[in-house]
């Protein structure tokens, strides 16, 4: 309480808390959405939150953005209050969310100028602002274009641009670049980080792990609605038992079992397999083991070796070994959330 | 950052007017890009009017005079309170897509996006309205009683459908998704349309369906339209009428706007 009056006094200058919830809690029925969320992002920093879909990421943005109201908590934005003050806050951030929200019927230039005209910038600034972002998003040449025209790519950054209207200090995406082939990815991730250099506070989801490490500063682990554990990239690949991880792939698939027992002092931590493909991989600290003695181990065991590499973990480890169970099982929810797009019948995220 | 608390409540009036107004053209601007869905949503009015007088109208007789002047009144009430179910479907349309969480995360006023649509569909009203006055003409229809109470029954049939577009909006923003929007608007439209004086003398119809007629708004509207064109007690279904759509707009546009803020 104290401190949310104390920021909401110095509100523009000296912030240094962009956005903070405390003991945030949404519940559906049964299902805890948000249960429990305590955090604080620093103005000027990218905070990922990482999770599969139905950990609670989409609830999250929606009662920040103050389209949702918490069941119990509280969270702000620049000091202000997302429900006592919410005509505030939605003149300090913007959202660009799961789905783009652009209209289908209206230019891209149209879509801009709306968005600008309803932040009340005035007719000639509208203009301006629109014109400024269809230049800097590459839509110049369609933004005479009805947005039905409009590929994937360029409804994303029309929506980002929308977004960006009004300039606002804090910015929230919701799996920005969910459904995107990889170029247009890679285009919106360069973007993003030109928004950070210029002291845009970022807030995104993403299911994609990469995404979180190449952006984010801090990222949260969620699921179920609670944060499992969050950290710097770099602290949360420490987190999976090493700072590296030896990945090999046995020749012969039904070697796998044999070629874990021959492993199976060797690393430090627990040895993954995926039977399907013959997978294998565990983490060691630096030094204490090598290649060379797992080829060894293997080849007296008799073992072919298919494949065999050392590599940085990835945030997917991370999320194996906090969660048990790989970031990637939810991959069919996101199938059908999208399908529920196509046949018009929105699914709320939760 | 200016605080919103700072700013006085003239300016928020003075925003809730210029938001209605760009939501309103955005709305109107879908009818300039679906050329398709304008001459569609045009022709089939016509073409039941058409169909209607000439099926119909040797059938029914109405006292010696032609149909067409018993039931174009009737059909500029029955064209408004059809074009009303419109409104929800473009909200649920709007709330899949993502719209509304758009329109929601901004610092506009709060009722300007459905006032803006029930403003733009208000214009399409106007304009079939009209339209419908002009191909009744060329089948035979004539105003008998001047030319302000002709443009009065026009008016007050707009007046009427605005009503009925707030209704709409609220059945919109209640049902969330687009066939569901396109189903309850039948439900609720039918039995006020058809069993009402729109067609036939509500004397025509069994007691029990009657009592329901005779209340029912779209006959005292069709009633009024009706006296305003051809001449006839005016007063009488006028107050009738217009303590229906003040009812349903004291009822429907607040709760309409309550839905708005607090949907999730």
């Amino acid at each position: 309480m104290a401190e949310r009056t104390s920021t909401a006094e110095s509100t523009g200058i000296g912030e240094d808390t962009a956005i903070s919830a405390h003991g945030l809690r949404k519940v559906y029925g049964k299902i805890r959405a948000l249960d429990g969320i305590d955090l604080t992002v620093p103005s000027g920093t990218v905070m990922a939150f990482l999770g599969p879909n139905g950990a609670g990421k989409t609830t999250f943005v929606r009662i920040l953005t103050t389209l949702l109201s918490p069941d119990a908590g509280q969270a702000s934005v620049l000091g202000h209050d997302v429900v006592r003050d919410a005509q505030a806050v939605r003149t300090l951030i913007g959202l660009a969310g799961q789905y783009p929200a652009v209209d289908e019927n209206l230019t891209g230039r149209e879509n801009l100028e709306m968005v600008g005209r309803l932040y009340h910038l005035g007719a000639p600034a509208s203009r301006r602002r629109a014109g400024e972002l269809l230049e800097g998003f590459g839509l110049i040449d369609a933004s005479k274009r009805t947005v039905k025209t409009y590929s994937g790519g360029m409804r994303r950054r029309l929506d980002l641009a929308a977004s960006l209207v009004a300039k606002p200090p804090v910015l929230f995406l919701d799996e920005p670049t969910a459904g995107l082939d990889p170029r247009s990815r890679l285009g919106l991730w360069e973007v993003i980080e030109n928004l950070v250099k210029e002291g845009t506070t970022v807030f995104l989801t993403t299911q994609y792990l990469e995404e979180a490490d190449r952006l984010a500063d801090n990222i949260a682990v969620l699921d179920n609605g609670r944060i499992l554990e969050q950290g710097t990239a770099q602290y949360l690949k420490e987190c999976c038992g090493g700072d590296v991880l030896i990945q090999l792939r046995v020749a012969d698939r039904a070697q796998t079992a044999l070629a874990v027992e021959l492993l199976a002092t060797l690393g430090n931590g627990k040895i993954r397999t995926t039977p399907e493909t013959g997978e294998i991989n565990f983490p060691v600290i630096k030094g204490t083991s090598s290649l060379a003695e797992v080829v060894r181990r293997l080849d007296t065991g008799g073992v072919t070796i298919a494949d065999l590499e050392l590599r940085q973990p990835t945030l997917d480890d991370v999320f194996l070994s906090l969660t048990g169970h790989t970031a990637e099982s939810s991959g069919q929810d996101t199938a059908q959330a999208e399908a529920g797009v196509r046949s018009g019948k929105r699914k709320k995220g939760r | 950052m200016i605080s919103q608390k700072t700013v006085a409540p003239a300016y928020k009036l003075t925003w809730t007017i210029t938001d209605t107004l760009v939501i309103a053209w955005r709305n109107i601007l879908r009818f300039v890009r679906l050329p398709q869905l304008l001459i569609f949503s045009t022709i089939q009015p016509v073409m039941l009017l058409l169909l209607f007088n000439y099926v119909f109208g040797g059938a029914i007789s109405s006292g010696g005079s032609k149909y067409i002047q018993y039931l174009l009144p009737g059909f500029l009430v029955q064209i408004v309170v059809f074009g009303s179910s419109q409104t929800s479907v473009g909200l649920a349309e709007d709330l899949s897509r993502g719209m509304i969480d758009r329109f929601r995360s901004l610092p506009m006023a709060r009722p300007a996006v459905l006032a803006g649509r029930t403003l733009a569909d208000t214009l399409r009203y106007t304009f079939l309205v009209l339209l419908m006055i002009g191909v009744g003409y060329i089948i035979g229809f004539r105003f008998h009683n001047g030319v302000a109470p002709a443009i009065a029954a026009a008016m007050l049939a707009v007046l009427f459908g605005f009503a009925f577009t707030w209704l709409s909006a609220f059945i919109g923003m209640s049902v969330k998704d687009v066939e569901t929007a396109q189903v309850a608007g039948f439900v609720w439209i039918f039995p006020i349309v058809f069993a009402s004086s729109m067609f036939v003398p509500v004397e025509t119809m069994p007691g029990w369906l009657q009592a329901f007629a005779k209340i029912n708004p779209v006959t005292v509207t069709t009633d009024t339209v009706r006296a305003l064109s051809l001449g006839g007690e005016v007063l009488t279904p006028l107050w009738k009428c217009l303590a229906w759509i003040g009812g349903i707009l004291v009822v429907f546009l607040p709760l309409a706007v309550r839905r708005y803020r607090r949907i999730a």
